[in-house]
């Protein structure tokens, strides 16, 4: 357009010809600064599904490899002489024998030929340090195994877990490898005779936290996410709706009403830190509720997500058309009946779709809940709203700092389950409004 | 009885109270529900409000008093040389008789008096907790029995249940005004404390911050220094970067999709570009720490260029990906909501598709587009995860986005994460921090949809 050069001179036949020079001249450069654009644009959007592709293909990459697990098959003779001096078969004397001996005894035997302290101590490296938890386990379950030999898969170490999974560089030089070169010895000999097996990794779903990656599980995690979210949604949603039918049907349009209007609309802007920094001051320094709990976590979630469903539900009651409201007042119910059997239940599934779309951030929220707490290590599984727990988000955190390179995997392996949940959530929210929504 | 058996318990008794009160208006009206003001049903809502509501609330106010009223007792049952200790310690004292009552590791061997104070404890509990039992489960039954006395054919039971219902209504609407309020006297009281040892100007002007408090008086070399400009600084730092990678992709790609894109492309790019959005902060995060910082250092170490392991720039750059989907569709509403005889206008001048964007689709647009990209901005600032997990401690004051800066967030984190006393400068700070955080994404947002209200009504 800058080629509108002013004709000053009069408007005669030889200056129009002129303008349209003029623009013809400019046309393509103009058009190459279309295209440009146009190009600007498509590139934009690539950049952000590139930035998209490549989140989800280093979080599934690093993870997939964390739901099978090794196991090595050892024979392991269930020395009597060790379970059970005395044979009585009392349960307190079973639980409480040396099992992990009994796993370094049978090591011991495979490979008779180390024989020096710091080798053992390596060898022994090769078997998870819940081995012994294992075969106390089946013995408690099973006391006739007592005296017999037999063949246990046991977990291996998270060290040679990550040797066989194939994420330990073998040309690396021996000192800057966690794994030594004669564990790659004797893991390969092992899987050579078929002693080395990849299961499907069924504790990493039913086992708490642990210290060792092998045997960290995320159940208390999803625990306490399935306790937080439910308290969650049984506090937010009645509140949340009965919040947005008053100020949506009833209220008067005055100052204070405005006022809740606007401050709604900030707090739903207000950074998640903020309303930790609140749970710590009013729920457990004030009311002393008690710290880490899924309660506390669930009220500071609440109102995390109010503002949330808050707006999602006005919306929804906004979308029925007076027509409704009309003809119920007009056969005569009361304006409560008109919203309680009318107006409610058409806007229904947009309440529940804002509902869910606000589980799914509260689900995937982690701010707050480190200030009130949620971070501690929790090996148990918590067994209610007043047990200290943690969340599935932090425990992506925590082990996100581990320096384990097996807890990169599990992070990976968490946040895939984690997105998973969030994408099923979404998606039975869009089912829900597709399948629901109603055009007036 | 236990608190939930108890709920559960008055629970029954106001349905138990529904079916009595619906007979009971059936009775006075003989038989007839045309001789009753209200339908049958609201006389025993009625009756059934009135059996749970005044024994729940009862039963909320006990158990907010109950905790403080017993420590109280038990403080005074103390042997005297507890009682003389200052407050500190007595605080130390009762947190092991609660540990030892609810069977949690003390933090040293139980003597026979804090024995006995436990027991005690635990007695004065039971009996409050019968006690509660006895007077809710009261009340419940003698309020339900008044109000079924009350029942006639006139009395206007659905007025009556109307009249709770909307106080319960106003109740819950007011939870948001309670939520700010609680906000801002909760970082207020702590942020005035910690400005009674530590002054204001040297909080927001000084370039010195090392929150290591000194545990004994004689320690050297930390007095603590509360300055908190390196975090400002910090925080504007990354906050910047993320914007600089947010706000050209956001805006054009939601240029391209409103303006260029046809109707699938649309349908199909914009949900996954929200997805985005949807990705829990902690998962950024991760792939920052994991994926993006090491990518940067080898590229900077690869031009010569000495690059911190938790660079602004990883920080920034995943912070930016995040904000992407925020800056593009408060972009697209505004620009959607230009009118479109200003682009046929434009189009009747003979201007080509771009010129009318920027010539005249952005220049009307633009307040708008300012307020989203302020609002993605308080959420940078406010942003968490990201910083806590892939940018540094220490407090640098630096504008080279190649090295390790700290934010407020990761401060405030790292001061109130862990066991330590609610008292000390350090846990202090991170309320004054909270406050300042929470003013200024406050009046960013005020400001911001301000601005998009004002631009929304000018084209209505």
């Amino acid at each position: 357009m800058n080629s509108q050069k002013p004709t000053r001179d009069g408007a005669d036949g030889m200056d129009s010809r002129r303008t349209i020079e003029i623009v013809r001249a400019g046309l393509r450069r103009r058009q190459a600064a279309e295209k440009r654009f146009r190009l600007y644009g498509l590139l934009a959007i690539l950049l952000g599904l590139v930035f998209l592709s490549v989140l989800f293909v280093s979080i599934v990459g690093n993870g997939y490899s964390a739901f099978a697990q090794t196991y090595v098959r050892l024979p392991v003779y269930f020395d009597a002489a060790v379970i059970d001096p005395e044979g009585t078969r009392d349960p307190e004397t079973l639980g409480s024998a040396d099992y992990a001996g009994l796993v370094k005894a049978s090591l011991r035997e495979m490979f008779p030929a180390v024989t020096e302290r710091g080798e053992r101590r390596a060898l022994y490296g090769i078997i998870s340090n819940g081995a012994g938890f294992e075969l106390r386990d089946r013995v408690l379950g099973d006391p006739a195994l007592i005296g017999t030999r037999q063949d246990v898969w046991l977990v291996a170490d998270d060290e040679i877990d990550m040797l066989v999974k194939g994420r330990v560089d073998r040309t690396l030089p021996e000192l800057d490898r966690r794994v030594k070169d004669d564990q790659i010895g004797w893991v390969d000999r092992l899987d050579a005779e078929g002693r080395v097996e990849k299961r499907f990794n069924t504790n990493f779903f039913l086992a708490g936290d642990s210290r060792d990656p092998e045997l960290a599980g995320i159940r208390g995690a999803l625990v306490g996410s399935l306790y937080t979210l439910l308290l969650t949604l049984a506090l937010s949603f009645p509140i949340g709706v009965a919040a947005a039918v008053y100020l949506e049907e009833f209220a008067p349009r005055n100052r204070i009403t405005d006022l809740i209007e606007v401050n709604i609309n900030n707090l739903a802007a207000v950074p998640s830190i903020v309303f930790g920094l609140l749970g710590l001051a009013v729920f457990i320094n004030f009311f002393g509720i008690p710290r880490s709990s899924p309660l506390v976590g669930a009220l500071v979630l609440t109102l995390l997500v109010l503002p949330t469903i808050i707006i999602a539900s006005r919306a929804a009651l906004k979308s029925v058309p007076p027509s409704i409201r009309e003809a119920a007042l007009g056969v005569g119910a009361s304006p409560m009946q008109t919203v309680i059997y009318h107006v409610l239940p058409l806007a229904m599934p947009g309440m529940l779709t804002g509902t869910i779309i606000g589980m799914a951030h509260a689900l995937g929220e982690t701010a707050p809940l480190l200030m009130i707490g949620m971070v501690a290590f929790i090996v148990s599984i918590p067994a209610g709203v007043f047990d200290p727990a943690t969340v599935l988000p932090v425990q992506i955190f925590l082990w996100a700092d581990s320096p384990e390179r097996a807890f990169v995997e599990k992070t990976s392996a968490a946040i895939a389950v984690l997105l998973a949940f969030l994408i099923l959530m979404n998606a039975v929210a869009v089912i829900l409004r597709k399948r629901f929504e109603r055009r007036w | 009885m236990q608190t939930s058996m108890l709920i559960v318990v008055l629970l029954i008794l106001s349905s138990i109270a529904f079916y009595l009160g619906r007979r009971r208006a059936f009775a006075v009206a003989r038989g007839r529900a045309r001789n009753l003001h209200s339908l049958p049903s609201y006389y025993g809502y009625y009756v059934a409000l009135w059996c749970g509501l005044p024994a729940l609330l009862v039963a909320g106010l006990w158990f907010s008093a109950e905790d403080a009223i017993i420590t109280r007792m038990l403080v005074d049952n103390l042997p005297p040389e507890v009682r003389s200790l200052e407050p500190g310690r007595v605080d130390l004292v009762l947190n092991d008789i609660h540990n030892l009552v609810n069977g949690n590791i003390t933090s040293r061997e139980p003597d026979a008096a804090m024995l006995a104070a436990a027991d005690h404890y635990r007695q004065l509990r039971a009996t409050s907790h019968a006690a509660l039992s006895v007077v809710a489960l009261a009340l419940a039954i003698v309020a339900g029995t008044f109000s079924l006395t009350r029942i006639r054919p006139e009395h206007r039971a659905r007025n009556a249940v109307e009249r709770i219902v909307m106080a319960l209504l106003i109740a819950c609407s007011s939870i948001a005004i309670l939520t700010t309020v609680g906000i801002v006297l909760s970082v207020l009281f702590e942020s005035l404390r910690f400005f009674q040892t530590i002054s204001l100007f040297e909080f927001l002007f000084s370039p010195q911050w090392s929150p290591q408090t000194a545990l004994r008086a004689d320690q050297v070399g930390s007095s603590g220094a509360f300055g908190a400009v390196p975090l400002f600084a910090g925080t504007l730092l990354i906050s910047f970067i993320a914007m600089a990678v947010a706000v050209p992709i956001g805006l054009l790609s939601a240029i391209y999709l409103s303006e260029y894109a046809g109707r699938r492309l649309r349908a199909s790019v914009k949900p996954l570009l929200e997805i985005l959005a949807g990705v829990p902060t902690v998962v950024y995060g991760f792939f920052a720490a994991l994926v993006v910082a090491p990518m940067i250092r080898d590229a900077g170490l690869s031009l010569g260029l000495d690059v911190a392991s938790e660079s602004a720039l990883a920080a920034g750059l995943v912070m930016g990906i995040m904000i992407i989907p925020f800056v593009s569709s408060l972009s697209d509403d505004v620009i959607n909501a230009v009118p479109q005889s200003l682009r046929d206008g434009a189009y009747g001048l003979g201007a080509t598709r771009s010129e009318t964007v920027r010539k005249v689709i952005l220049p009307a647009a633009l307040p708008g587009i300012v307020g989203g990209i302020l609002l993605a901005a308080s959420r940078a600032i406010g942003e968490t995860m990201i910083v806590v997990m892939a940018a540094g401690m220490a407090a640098n004051l630096t504008a080279n986005p190649l090295e390790a800066v700290t934010t407020v967030t990761v401060q405030i984190v790292t001061l109130l994460t862990g066991d330590q006393e609610f008292d000390s400068p350090k846990t202090l700070a991170a309320f004054a921090l909270g406050l300042v955080l929470f003013v200024v994404t406050l009046l960013l947002n005020i400001f911001a949809l301000h601005i998009v209200r004002k631009y929304r009504e000018q084209y209505e």
